[in-house]
């Protein structure tokens, strides 16, 4: 392994660091890096495509990692809005609480919240997988389209409002259930799945203890009676 | 029936309501019958003010006209320079709008890349992402970043020569979209992530910002991910064109694309489409005044869509303060949409050429809004180019054709004192006088 890169984001400046993180060739081997004086920046370390390590010293603003592929960003404390948004690929782990619309239409990869998010987690979450140690807030996982949302705290309301074809499995109570989303019947394959994403999120809990919700796939077809 | 009755004594004429019209009482009907709105595709049908009720008025012994066909009459315009490293520049100044794979057929999609980069101008992805086809017959494209965010991908990102992000369209201010399940083939679900054959809602809001404080960061991180290398647009829908332009500027829009309520839609309520937003000729001067006000206009670039036919609509629109106009139901239309030739098929779809409309069922018989592989194999893309291409160097012609007669060497020269209004409503809305007069609404100073 090469040594830590440290950038410091006060003195390079965000347009200049990130330039260099994403110059970064698929096959690098300056593997690591490491932002000091995040300062709650905006767009931290967004467009990366590299299996580069990320180290972010600080808490971040706005679309921290967005539209990651490959990179493993860490935060070493909480995330404005939007972190990971529209991620492919890689994994973003970050230590604090994640504002809203963590991992917004995320296509890939792995969010990993260790404290709360706030609303609309995974909203259209098109295959990323976020797994949340903590609370979500209401409107989580609204029009999720595929992928899977794991909370181990508790969910807000209307969890999975509009959804399609997400997996989401919460272990504490779920505030109240939005728009076509339903309980599901947990099979070998859902404990399979999770068991593999709770391990891969460091996350200390069972399968066995979760619930799964997804789509009663009754707005799927439009229906005068599902309108209101 | 005879003109009296039995007892001899004179019948009225029988006497169709003006508000309870042949057409009100069928959509009346059609609602008892089935419990929906009806959804249909296109702008509004409705009569509007519009660019035909302005005239230019031409050159005289104040004005001295360009030779026809001999004097030069600048065409080109240049987007993006404000921010972007690699603005782009046209040829022409009248661009293709947003209109989605599924929405269309992929032949349909590469029709318009071929045709737009023969006339040298660009054309624009749509909600469902970009295709290979697209990319490689466009040579310039903008990418659209839409609420659904259906099909993006930070690698169509970079491949992108411009990005626009979709706030709103003057079909439906404020409103999402929707592609019904017959349109969902697999090659469509599968760049949408969706199950086949649903019927699929797109959202009305992004889903990771809300106003125009988050929409500037938006458009940093945007910027951030494409190295600062293209231009950004903003596309809103003619609601409220003076804040909205205010506000897409201070965001850090390049480009301000104004898309008013005649513009088109792959489907939405008729409803929605009739009766939400404004025309387009009532959003480009607050659109111009706002740009003005901030010091930006002709720096930030205002491109207007929404009923844009001729060249004539071009050069009204350009005179109004338009650094560019944008096409999509024209060109469809030029692709062969709604041609007569397919009459007796439009019949048998319960409609006639020129006003079929249900483009979200996918039986389009010309083979352009469908995903039906038999109805677009009855497209050609390499003559729907052509024809694309024809119709773009026409409405050229006809733009310079009258900037020339208003003594013009650039079609950005054209100024609003060149036109006068046919009607009160269009005097007021353009803030040009009335024929004959010095005079429309309005105007600062005037009196009765």
């Amino acid at each position: 392994m090469s040594d830590v890169q440290t950038i410091d984001l006060e003195a390079t400046g965000l347009r200049a660091m990130n330039a260099q993180l994403q110059a970064q060739a698929r096959q690098t081997n300056r593997t690591a890096w490491e932002i000091v004086n995040a300062r709650g920046a905006h767009a931290i370390a967004a467009g990366l495509d590299a299996p580069i390590e990320v180290t972010v010293r600080g808490s971040t603003g706005y679309y921290c990692g967005g539209m990651n592929q490959q990179a493993l960003i860490h935060v070493h404390g909480s995330a404005g809005p939007g972190v990971g948004e529209n991620m492919m690929s890689g994994s973003i782990v970050i230590d604090g609480d994640a504002s809203q619309y963590a991992g917004a239409t995320g296509h890939g990869g792995l969010l990993v919240i260790k404290g709360n998010a706030s609303s609309r987690c995974g909203i259209s979450m098109k295959g990323i997988d976020i797994v949340v140690h903590g609370d979500v807030g209401h409107m989580s996982a609204f029009m999720a389209q595929s992928g899977n949302l794991v909370v181990l705290g508790d969910a807000g309301d209307a969890l999975g409002d509009s959804i399609y074809e997400a997996r989401l499995f919460v272990r504490g109570k779920v505030r109240s259930l939005g728009a076509d989303c339903e309980e599901k019947e947990m099979r070998a394959e859902h404990l399979d799945i999770l068991r593999d994403l709770l391990e891969r999120a460091g996350a200390d809990a069972r399968p066995e203890e979760f619930r799964r919700y997804g789509s009663a796939r009754k707005l799927y077809n439009f229906d005068i009676d599902n309108a209101y | 029936m005879t003109d009296h009755d039995p007892k001899g004594i004179p019948r009225t004429t029988p006497r169709q309501s003006a508000t309870f019209s042949r057409d009100v009482n069928s959509d009346i009907r059609r609602a008892a019958a089935t419990g929906i709105y009806d959804i249909r595709g296109g702008g509004a049908k409705r009569r509007v003010p519009h660019f035909d009720d302005l005239l230019f008025l031409g050159a005289s012994i104040s004005r001295y006209p360009l030779e026809g066909y001999r004097e030069a009459c600048g065409t080109d315009v240049t987007l993006g320079a404000r921010h972007a490293q690699n603005p782009i520049r046209l040829e022409i100044p009248i661009t293709i709008a947003g209109m989605s794979f599924g929405a269309l057929s992929g032949p349909a999609k590469e029709a318009l890349g071929r045709g737009a980069s023969a006339a040298g101008t660009s054309t624009t992805t749509g909600d469902g992402g970009m295709t290979p086809e697209e990319r490689g017959h466009s040579k310039t494209l903008v990418y659209q970043l839409l609420p659904s965010r259906y099909g993006m991908n930070p690698d169509d990102l970079r491949r992108a020569d411009a990005i626009e992000v979709v706030v709103g369209q003057g079909a439906k201010p404020g409103g999402g979209g929707m592609l019904l399940g017959q349109k969902i083939s697999d090659r469509v679900a599968e760049m949408r992530d969706l199950p086949k054959g649903i019927d699929q809602r797109s959202a009305c809001r992004h889903p990771d910002w809300t106003g125009p404080d988050d929409l500037e960061i938006k458009i940093l991180e945007l910027r951030e991910i494409t190295g600062w290398r293209v231009p950004i647009y903003v596309k809103v829908a003619g609601a409220r064109p003076y804040f909205d332009t205010t506000l897409a500027v201070k965001a850090g829009a390049d480009v301000v694309v104004l898309d008013g309520m005649q513009g088109g839609t792959a489907a939405t309520q008729d409803v929605f489409i009739e009766h939400v937003g404004q025309p387009t000729l009532a959003c480009i001067r607050p659109a111009v005044q706002a740009l003005q006000d901030l010091g930006v206009h002709r720096e930030v670039r205002l491109i207007v869509s929404g009923g844009i036919r001729s060249g004539a609509d071009v050069a009204k629109a350009m005179a109004l303060g338009a650094d560019a106009v944008s096409i999509g139901t024209a060109a469809l239309i030029a692709l062969g949409d709604n041609d007569p030739r397919w009459e007796a098929e439009y019949n048998a779809l319960g409609t006639t050429a020129g006003a079929y409309d249900d483009w979200h069922e996918g039986r389009d018989p010309a083979g352009i809004t469908t995903q039906d592989p038999d109805l677009m194999a009855r497209f050609d893309p390499i003559e729907g180019g052509r024809r694309l291409r024809n119709y773009l160097k026409v409405m050229t012609l006809e733009a310079q054709t009258i900037a020339r007669a208003c003594g013009k060497s650039h079609l950005h020269n054209l100024e609003p004192e060149d036109l006068v209004a046919l009607t009160m409503e269009a005097a007021a809305m353009a803030r040009v006088p009335l024929a004959g007069t010095e005079w429309y609404p309005g105007k600062p100073g005037a009196t009765f």
